[in-house]
C-alpha cells in the first residue's frame, strides 16, 4: 500500500512477473502505475507490504544488495532522462564505468558494447550527439540503449509511447519486442496506450483508483465484463 | 496574514533540519565507495576557471572604488600615507571574502541549484540511482568538495587583483612607486589578520555548495521548481554567508 496526503495511491496490489515475460501494467494517468514502478526499484518505500525482486526482499536490502539488484534492471523513464551534459556515447559508458564488472574491461570494449546497444535500437550515428539534439522517439531509443549496457534481465518501461506520433510509437512497440528476442530480458511495461498494451504483453494487468482490476492476456481483458475496463477499450 | 507567516516559519526550520540531515549525508558519502575524481576536476573547472573574469573585474574595481572614496578622507586627516595599509586590510579581512563569496554564491551557486533541480525533473537523478551510481557521490559530494576548494583560491586571487585597483587609483592621483605601495600596505599586517579570513572562505565555500546542493537535489517538479531552487540557494547561501562571517569576527574578537 502506498499513501500522498492521505490519499491511498496503491490500495493490495499483488501480483508476479515470470522470467521472460512481457507483462503491461495499463491504467489511465495517475492510477499509481510508476509509483508501482518505483517501489520495484526502491526509489520509493511503499507504506505496508513487500516487494521481492530476484528472490530478495527489496525493503530490506542492504545498500551493496540493492546495487546488485538494480545492476540487474533495466529503467527506461517517460523522457529518457538522458545526461544532460553528457553526449550519448557518455551517457552509454557512464553506467558500464561505474560497475564493479564492466569497468575492468578496457575502454575499448566498453565503446564497442555502447556501439552494439546503440544499433540494436537504431541510432548507430548518434554516438557523439548531445541529448539536446534528438528528437522525442530518440531520446527514448538512447535511454532503452543505455539501461541496455549493464545487460538487464528486468526492463522496465515506463510509458514508452507516451508523448510520440503513432508512426514511432509502432517503432517503439516494435523494437520492445526485438529487445526481448535479443536479450531475453522480462519486462513490466507502463502504459495508457492499448496499442502497446496489444502489441507488447503477454499478460495485462489493469489498474484503477490503486487497484487490480483485471487480469488476463489482452484478448482476455478486452472481452471482461467490466465496465472500468472497458472505459480503456472503448476510447 | 498570519497563517502564512506560520507556514514561513514552518518551512524555514524544516529546511535547516534537511540541510543539517544533507551534510550528514555528504560526510557520509564523502569516502565511501571510488572518487569521482574527474567530475571532481570538471567542477573546479566550472566554479573557478569560468569564474575568474567575473572575479577579475569586479576585485579590480572593488579595489579602484575603495581607494577612490577613502583617499579624499584621508588627505583631509593627513593620514593618506595609511591608504594603501587601510584598503589592503579592509579587503583581505572583510570585503573581498564577503564580496566575492557573494558573487560566488550568485554565478556557481544559481547554476549547481538550477543544474540539481533541472536533474530532478528529468528523473536524471532517478536514472542514476536505478543504474546502482550514487548520485550523492557524483552529483554532491564532487560539487560541494570544488567549491570549498575553489572559493578560498578566488579570494586570494580577488584580493591580489584588488590590491592592483587599489595601486592603479592611488597611481591617479600622484606618482607613487609599487615598492613604496607594497610596503606601506603590509605595514601593520600580520599573519593572525590573514589566517581567519581565509579559514573562513573555506566555510562559505562548503556551504554554498551544501545549501546550493540540497536546494536542487530536493527541488519541487516542473520549471516553477527549478527556477525557486535557484532563487533560493541564491539566497539561502547569501544569508548564511554574512552569519557565518558575523560569527567568524566574534571568535577572532575573542582570540585577540
Amino acid at each position: 500500500m502506498k499513501t500522498f496526503e492521505g490519499k491511498k495511491v496503491i490500495d493490495g496490489v499483488s501480483f508476479s512477473l515470470f522470467e521472460g515475460e512481457n507483462l503491461v501494467l495499463l491504467g489511465k494517468s495517475g492510477t499509481g502505475k510508476s509509483v508501482i514502478m518505483k517501489c520495484i526499484v526502491r526509489l520509493m518505500e511503499p507504506d505496508s507490504g513487500s516487494i521481492e525482486v530476484f528472490g530478495k526482499d527489496i525493503g530490506h536490502c542492504r545498500d551493496h544488495e540493492l546495487a546488485e539488484i538494480r545492476s540487474r534492471i533495466g529503467y527506461l523513464f517517460q523522457e529518457g532522462a538522458l545526461y544532460d551534459s553528457m553526449s550519448i556515447k557518455e551517457n552509454l559508458l557512464f553506467p558500464a564505468r561505474r560497475n564493479n564488472g564492466l569497468r575492468k574491461l578496457p575502454e575499448k570494449k566498453l565503446y564497442e558494447l555502447a556501439e552494439k546497444n546503440l544499433t540494436s535500437v537504431g541510432l548507430e550515428d548518434a554516438m557523439d550527439k548531445m541529448p539536446s539534439e534528438l528528437s522525442g522517439g530518440m531520446k527514448k531509443r538512447a535511454g532503452l540503449a543505455r539501461s541496455l549496457m549493464l545487460s538487464p534481465e528486468l526492463i522496465i518501461y515506463d510509458e514508452p509511447t507516451t508523448g510520440l506520433d503513432p508512426f514511432t510509437s509502432v517503432a517503439i512497440n516494435n523494437l520492445i519486442m526485438q529487445i526481448r528476442a535479443l536479450y531475453n530480458t522480462s519486462a513490466i511495461i507502463i502504459t495508457h496506450d492499448i496499442k502497446c498494451a496489444e502489441v507488447t504483453g503477454d499478460r495485462l494487468l489493469v489498474l484503477n483508483n490503486g487497484k487490480i482490476i483485471a487480469e488476463g492476456s489482452f484478448a482476455e481483458v478486452k472481452e471482461m465484463n467490466n465496465e472500468e475496463v472497458q472505459l480503456f477499450f472503448n476510447q | 496574514m498570519k497563517s502564512l507567516l506560520l507556514q514561513d516559519i514552518q518551512h524555514f526550520f524544516l529546511d535547516v533540519a534537511g540541510v543539517t540531515r544533507f551534510t550528514g549525508l555528504f560526510f557520509r558519502n564523502l569516502f565511501k565507495g571510488r572518487f569521482e575524481f574527474r567530475e571532481f576536476i570538471n567542477q573546479c573547472y566550472r566554479a573557478g576557471y569560468q569564474s575568474l573574469l567575473l572575479i577579475t573585474v569586479t576585485a579590480i574595481i572593488l579595489g579602484l572604488v575603495l581607494t577612490i572614496q577613502i583617499h579624499p578622507i584621508l588627505l583631509d586627516l593627513g593620514a593618506d600615507i595609511l591608504l594603501p595599509n587601510i584598503v589592503f586590510i579592509s579587503v583581505v579581512t572583510e570585503l573581498g571574502p564577503v564580496i566575492i563569496a557573494l558573487l560566488f554564491a550568485g554565478k556557481v551557486g544559481s547554476g549547481i541549484g538550477a543544474e540539481l533541480s533541472s536533474m530532478r525533473v528529468t528523473d536524471q537523478i532517478d536514472a542514476m540511482e536505478v543504474s546502482a551510481t550514487n548520485p550523492i557521490k557524483f552529483l554532491v559530494v564532487t560539487r560541494v568538495l570544488a567549491t570549498t576548494l575553489t572559493l578560498p583560491l578566488l579570494v586570494i586571487y580577488g584580493n591580489l587583483m584588488a590590491y592592483l585597483g587599489s595601486y592603479a587609483g592611488l597611481s591617479a592621483y600622484g606618482n607613487i612607486s609599487f615598492q613604496l605601495f607594497y610596503n606601506r600596505a603590509f605595514d601593520r599586517f600580520y599573519f593572525s589578520d590573514l589566517l581567519p579570513a581565509t579559514i573562513k572562505t573555506v566555510f562559505f565555500g562548503f556551504f554554498i555548495g551544501i545549501i546550493c546542493c540540497y536546494m536542487g537535489y530536493y527541488s519541487d517538479k516542473g520549471t516553477e521548481g527549478v527556477g525557486r531552487s535557484a532563487n533560493a540557494a541564491v539566497v539561502a547561501s547569501s544569508l548564511v554567508i554574512f552569519l557565518l562571517d558575523l560569527i567568524t569576527v566574534q571568535i577572532t574578537d575573542l582570540i585577540r
